[in-house]
């Protein structure tokens, strides 16, 4: 059975999106809404992880529950620098970049879960299936999220 | 006739009445300098404007001036009656510092000029940028005080004919997420609910809704109701002890920021207790299985834990709303200003819609707004919506609306959804935007951060015009200031939170050069040249009438149709309620009667939102999701909010208002009456927080958050332990500093110390959960805090004289009527 190895690729596309989330709300500080929301949204992710460590215990996968994450000081000199530049147009480019990177992040996660609930199915896993079935619309809405916002920035940026 | 005291009074005199019995009529009025009706030339039909609840008044008029009001007693809102700032705040209209010419920036200053020199300059500094940059260079900022018919020529001219997608007014900041609750529940905008659910309701629920101070003459209803047999029972959430709160059955006072939290735990309550319409949820209602689960951890105990509100309370609440015959629900800024304010104001739909407690006498939903004519300045789409209730996601409603204007579809901004002023802001501070129009408002005060936004409107690179009555602390920052005629110098329409649509007709001549508003988006218009696909001019009124019919077309068949409307037909009688129509001439006092929505997908408004993240749901989701148009049961988690208090700020503070002012204070602050009952800025703390700092009713205390502090005395008031309290209406007109604190330590604006962050699904600013601090800079010296007594900021200990009126806010009250 390869369930163990799924639930350790998704624990480790689970920890590196809650990276590429609060990265970017550190670098987009001055985007307001950018940086809640995808704090916010890490949150999603941080239980993600440790749900996964939880279950991969069942099968014998050695996880760690906890997200290793920006130490707080490297936080700190995101967020200042966004607020330094945060008064010219420029960083408009770098943000569809990071919604763009977001999405293909969040959407392979999506469809990592997709895979792990196929997978728990077909295994008559139950519990595993109670967590895929739980996460998974999460993380497509970590996506959607993305895709909605690079649609609302995205005339603004380029056509100005 | 009786005269009261209406400054000691503001609800004045009790006229008891029962269930299902009519509301008596109860005739206030108000005339200056002592004189009587006799003494009056004329009256001139109009409606309250300085706040939402759309009161119907007459003018009284002497000599070609206003010398004061009265109640239209034949009018469905308000059978007479009138509330302390519609009775005073007119004074204000002859104001001496009224703005009389158009003023120019030069060489730094703002001078006079004509009308022609600044006209030209706005319009030649929009097409220039449109030349340069294009329509993302150009924005305009209303309010939720103009007209319906100048909020429509707005409309078409910002987005019909400049092509600019950034249209929004600053009924964001009050009632933009009632529509967006109606919007996620009902897939469409409009209230489902009538004034006279009051006269009906067994149990009426205000949840963040200090209708005692907002909306005066309601309140005056509810407390007829009170005083009747067979009274309705009255829960509040609040975290203040308000006056809602002294007549409630059960008073929920949770901790700022956790309203999803509780109102979860209603929803549980009244689910797990089987106390729903499962009849009505099954024929009427889409979600419901979501809702269930989603809501199924949230016990009284968890959110008595969070909300630090007794599980005991939460049941009791729960078991009256799950009881109630008849429910009416209202909603205010306590849930649209705070964390998730639309889950929260959404929570409140889910209660009604599970009861199926819609469409009936007694049973329905008023998502409130803060201003008079909010509501017309989401139907006519200068607020971020599209003109009737249109789906900027929909192109068959953009072909409709292009076809109406006769513009090529393209040219209507449609790829997302209008920017919200929050993100012009920022557009503005990156640079981006580079033309703002601010008409009747007063962002310099009343946006969160002023300090950020200070700096952003006075850039150099963004010329900004402000269209307003008077030199307000935004205008001092303009390029252009355009001086304007303001209520009953001008003649137009507008709509309050129930529907009802009232005509305002010019009484008397604006000051001076003043224009209405009107007049002067037509001429922007002209100026620029816009034209529609034939050449012909783009807006094809000259005349508020004229714009009212314009108006009339593009509501055809949507929602909110005025078809069966005319100047005339609301000349002489009472207000009337849309949808009025070929089908309901006389207009429509219940919509959503037997469970039919406006929610069906080609029809709809707004496929809705995702509840955290903002993210518009897809048409194709929406069609498989809601394929018949039913109501959407919305569930959402509860999260945190964005900022808590810590060690160094260990209080969270709520911005407000107070009965005796409106907004900036433009109008109420000029009034006399008014201006004394609430003459300067407070801050409420607990007792118990009080006295662990060994503070004392009138200490002068400096409130700071990272973002900046203000000063103010202190009121000791029944607000919630670790709660702060600040009226936001102060700013700096009638200080010498003139538009922003000149020294670190004379910040008067509450909005010195909010922060930044606003409710993904409406864009809201969140005005409720600020970390801050506070330090005593003096003692009181026995000077009680200039806070009124009567109202929320009651003082909780003797000792402060009761604020009163005296001799001049004597009110003429005639119980039964005129007749």
């Amino acid at each position: 059975m390869k369930l163990g190895m799924a639930i350790e690729e998704l624990h480790r596309s689970e920890n590196h999106l809650v990276t590429v989330l609060t990265s970017m709300s550190d670098k987009h500080k001055a985007d307001h809404e950018v940086f809640y929301v995808t704090r916010d949204m890490a949150k999603w992710s941080r239980e993600h992880v440790a749900d996964l460590a939880r279950v991969g215990r069942d099968f014998d996968v050695d996880l760690d529950p906890q997200v290793s994450e920006d130490p707080g000081m490297l936080a700190s000199m995101k967020q200042r620098t966004s607020e330094l530049i945060g008064r010219r147009p420029e960083p408009g480019l770098l943000l569809l970049a990071d919604l763009r990177h977001l999405y293909r992040e969040a959407a392979g996660t999506s469809v990592d879960w997709e895979l792990l609930a196929q997978g728990a199915q077909g295994a008559k896993e139950k519990e595993l299936l109670d967590i895929a079935e739980r996460c998974h619309p999460e993380s497509l809405r970590q996506a959607r999220w993305a895709n909605a916002h690079l649609k609302v920035t995205s005339p603004q940026v380029l056509a100005s | 006739m009786p005269r009261i005291d209406r400054i000691a009074e503001p609800w004045g005199t009790r006229t008891p009445y029962g269930p299902g019995e009519t509301w008596p009529t109860r005739v206030d009025s108000y005339l200056a300098d002592g004189l009587t009706e006799a003494d009056v030339d004329r009256w001139v039909q109009s409606a309250t404007i300085l706040h939402s609840n759309g009161d119907a008044l007459d003018i009284a008029v002497k000599d070609d001036r206003i010398v004061g009001v009265r109640g239209r007693e034949v009018d469905r809102v308000n059978h007479g009656r009138l509330g302390p700032k519609d009775l005073f705040g007119w004074q204000a209209n002859h104001s001496p510092d009224r703005l009389t010419k158009p003023l120019i920036r030069r060489k730094g200053k703002l001078v006079e000029t004509d009308w022609d020199t600044a006209m030209d300059a706005v319009a030649g500094r929009c097409k220039e940028l449109l030349e340069e940059q294009g329509p993302s260079a150009i924005s305009f900022y209303t309010t939720g005080q103009l007209f319906l018919e100048e909020y429509y020529t707005l409309g078409l001219i910002a987005h019909g004919g400049i092509g600019t997608n950034h249209v929004d007014g600053n009924t964001r900041l009050c009632t933009a997420t009632a529509a967006a609750a109606l919007k996620e529940t009902f897939a469409c905008d409009g209230q489902p609910g009538s004034y006279t659910d009051i006269d009906h309701a067994d149990v009426i629920a205000l949840y963040g809704h200090n209708m005692a101070e907002t909306q005066t003459v309601l309140w005056t209803r509810v407390l007829d109701r009170l005083a009747g047999p067979n009274p309705p029972k009255v829960i509040c959430v609040d975290p203040r002890e308000t006056p809602v709160a002294r007549a409630a059955t059960v008073h929920l006072a949770p901790r700022p920021g956790t309203n999803v939290m509780l109102m979860n735990a209603l929803l549980h309550e009244i689910i797990a207790n089987g106390w729903i319409d499962r009849e009505y949820i099954a024929a009427h209602t889409v979600g419901f299985a979501e809702l269930e689960k989603q809501t199924k951890g949230y016990t009284p105990e968890v959110a008595a834990e969070v909300c630090d509100v007794p599980a005991e309370q939460i049941r009791e609440a729960a078991r009256i709303l799950g009881t109630a015959e008849r429910l009416l629900s209202t909603v205010l800024q306590g849930f649209y200003q705070s964390h998730q304010a639309s889950a929260a104001a959404v929570c409140v739909n889910n209660i009604n819609v599970i009861r199926g407690k819609l469409g009936k006498p007694g049973c329905g939903i008023l998502q409130m707004n803060g201003q008079p004519t909010a509501q017309n300045t989401r139907e006519a789409g200068a607020d971020g919506d599209l003109p009737a209730f249109r789906n900027w996601s929909n192109d068959s409603h953009i072909e409709e609306l292009a076809r109406i204007w006769n513009v090529e579809p393209m040219e209507i901004p449609h790829y997302a959804p209008p920017t919200h002023v929050m993100q012009m802001m920022r557009y503005a501070e990156e640079g981006t935007i580079r033309f703002m129009h601010v008409s009747a408002t007063n962002p310099a005060v009343s946006l969160p951060e002023l300090a950020r936004v200070r700096e952003i409107l006075a850039q150099d690179r963004l010329f900004l015009v402000v269209q307003d009555i008077f030199l307000s602390e935004t205008a001092q920052l303009a390029d252009v200031v355009l001086p304007a005629a303001t209520w009953g110098e001008k003649t137009g329409t507008f709509t309050n939170v129930d529907r009802t649509v009232h005509l305002s007709e010019k009484a008397v001549e604006p000051p001076g050069e003043a224009r209405s508003d009107l007049d002067i988006f037509i001429d922007f218009a002209h100026r620029l040249g816009l034209k529609d696909k034939d050449g012909a001019p783009l807006v094809k009124w000259s005349d508020p009438e004229g714009a009212f019919e314009g108006w009339k077309e593009c509501s055809r068949g949507r929602p909110c149709d005025y078809t069966g409307m005319s100047y005339d037909k609301l000349r002489g009688g009472s207000g009337i309620q849309w949808p009025c129509n070929d089908e309901h001439p006389d207009g429509t006092e219940r919509i959503y009667e037997d469970g039919q929505f406006w929610a069906q997908p080609d029809y709809c408004e707004s496929y809705g939102k995702d509840m955290i993240t903002g993210a518009p749901v897809e048409e194709i989701e929406y069609k498989a999701l809601n394929p018949t148009g039913k109501a959407v049961l919305k569930a959402a988690e509860y999260i945190g909010p964005h900022e808590l208090p810590s060690e160094e700020y260990p209080f969270q503070l709520m911005t407000g208002r107070t009965l005796y002012h409106f907004h900036t204070r433009t109008k109420t602050g000029r009034a006399p009456q008014l201006n004394e009952a609430a003459p300067e800025v407070w801050v409420e703390m607990s007792a118990s927080d009080a006295a662990d700092r060994g503070f004392t009713e009138g200490d002068l205390l400096e409130v700071s958050t990272p973002r900046g502090r203000v000063r103010a005395r202190l009121r000791i008031s029944g607000i919630r332990p670790g709660a702060l309290f600040l009226p936001f209406h102060y700013g700096y007109w009638d200080t010498d500093a003139g538009s922003e604190p000149k020294k670190k330590d004379d910040g008067r604006a509450a909005n010195e110390l909010t922060l930044t962050d606003w409710d993904p699904v409406s864009k809201q600013p969140i005005f409720k959960t600020a970390a801050a601090q506070v330090q005593r800079i003096s003692a009181s010296g026995g000077q009680p805090a200039p806070a009124p007594t009567t109202t929320g900021s009651a003082p909780v200990s003797g000792g402060v004289p009761p604020t009163t009126g005296g001799a001049d806010a004597q009110v003429d009250e005639l119980v039964g009527g005129r007749a």
